[in-house]
């Protein structure tokens, strides 16, 4: 690998499949809007300017279908829950769920109460929990960028059911 | 016009009928009224005695600004609340009813009266388990259709579950 390095020109790179391939899908981590309470804001505030999660190449989908990313931001109801299930769903795979903030970590400042889901891990598997009430955009930057961290480690030609069989 | 005067109104306009006057909690140290003063109406002359604050002119009652519900497991009742206030003279009024704290527990709908009165009534059956005779759709608002029991009774249980979603969460610490 090395000799045939020194003799490509330097426009030439070499890398695995695999890093390129990770390098790709975390540099393009579309997330879907799924705000639900206050850290729907703060999660607004992420996208914003200020503190860009674009210049990770991460952007804002309106459809489950383009996302790759479920940020559950906020309080999970009983009522929302049959919802999130459906939306988890109906993401492409390969997918990633980031829990946002306390109520969706473990239902947070409202666990006690008769409506709220005790923790958005009872329902879909979650990859990053992010805490706060609710984080700042700083802290749920990192917890993306620990997604794509996450990314970056997978073997993702290594299908996920021939691995189970 | 103050509620101790519209009870005095009221009391002419419906005799034999108690309506009982309760002042206002006050506070303990300065005696000033902090809370607000209520007249509790019997359940069966609720409606009518609503329409009559709305429709005679002295009381205008124009607003039905709150319909709400106290579970008292001590007393063994329910409590229904209403809040009125009057755009015209602007003065508001708390009128209560009891009703027996049981799964009969009824009282007949003011949506004729205030149309806001559906959703009102429609929380508090969803939240209490209150009936309202004679409302145009009764079924719950907030929660979803299928949710057993009625969660802010005092003696509400949680389920084990709901649709296969546990709602308990072991605690880390112990």
């Amino acid at each position: 690998m090395l000799t045939l390095k020194n003799q490509l020109p330097a426009s030439v790179i070499t890398t695995k499949v695999d890093d390129l391939l990770n390098w790709g899908r975390a540099s393009s981590l579309w997330y879907m809007l799924f705000g639900l309470a206050c850290c729907g804001i703060e999660m607004m505030q992420t996208g914003g300017p200020r503190a860009d999660l674009d210049r990770f190449g991460s952007v804002p989908r309106a459809s489950p279908r383009q996302s790759d990313l479920m940020i559950v931001a906020g309080t999970l109801t009983y009522k929302m829950a049959l919802r999130t299930k459906v939306l988890y769903d109906q993401m492409p795979e390969p997918k990633y769920v980031l829990s946002m903030g306390s109520c969706a970590n473990c239902g947070g400042l409202f666990q006690p109460a008769y409506s709220v889901v005790k923790g958005v891990d009872k329902i879909i598997p979650v990859d990053v929990y992010v805490p706060g009430c609710p984080p700042r955009p700083e802290a749920l930057t990192e917890g993306l960028l620990k997604i794509q961290e996450k990314m970056r480690r997978e073997k993702f030609l290594v299908r996920k059911d021939s691995l189970v069989a | 016009m103050t509620s101790e005067q519209i009870q005095k109104k009221l009391a002419e306009f419906y005799k034999g009928v108690a309506i009982e006057f309760v002042a206002g909690a006050k506070n303990p140290v300065t005696q000033a009224q902090t809370g607000d003063s209520c007249l509790i109406v019997p359940a069966d002359k609720i409606k009518d005695i609503c329409k009559t604050l709305k429709t005679i002119d002295q009381f205008a009652f124009d607003c039905l600004s709150s319909l709400t519900a106290v579970d008292r497991p001590k007393e063994n009742r329910f409590e229904v609340v209403y809040h009125l206030f009057s755009y015209k003279h602007k003065h508001t009024v708390v009128l209560k009813v009891f009703l027996p704290r049981d799964e009969t527990a009824h009282v007949e709908t003011l949506e004729s009266l205030w149309s806001c009165a559906n959703w009102l009534e429609r929380e508090v059956y969803d939240l209490f388990g209150i009936k309202f005779d004679n409302h145009s759709d009764l079924r719950r608002i907030m929660l979803p259709d299928d949710w057993v029991g009625h969660p802010l009774r005092k003696d509400y249980k949680e389920q084990e579950d709901y649709h296969g979603i546990s709602t308990t969460r072991p605690s880390l610490l112990s």
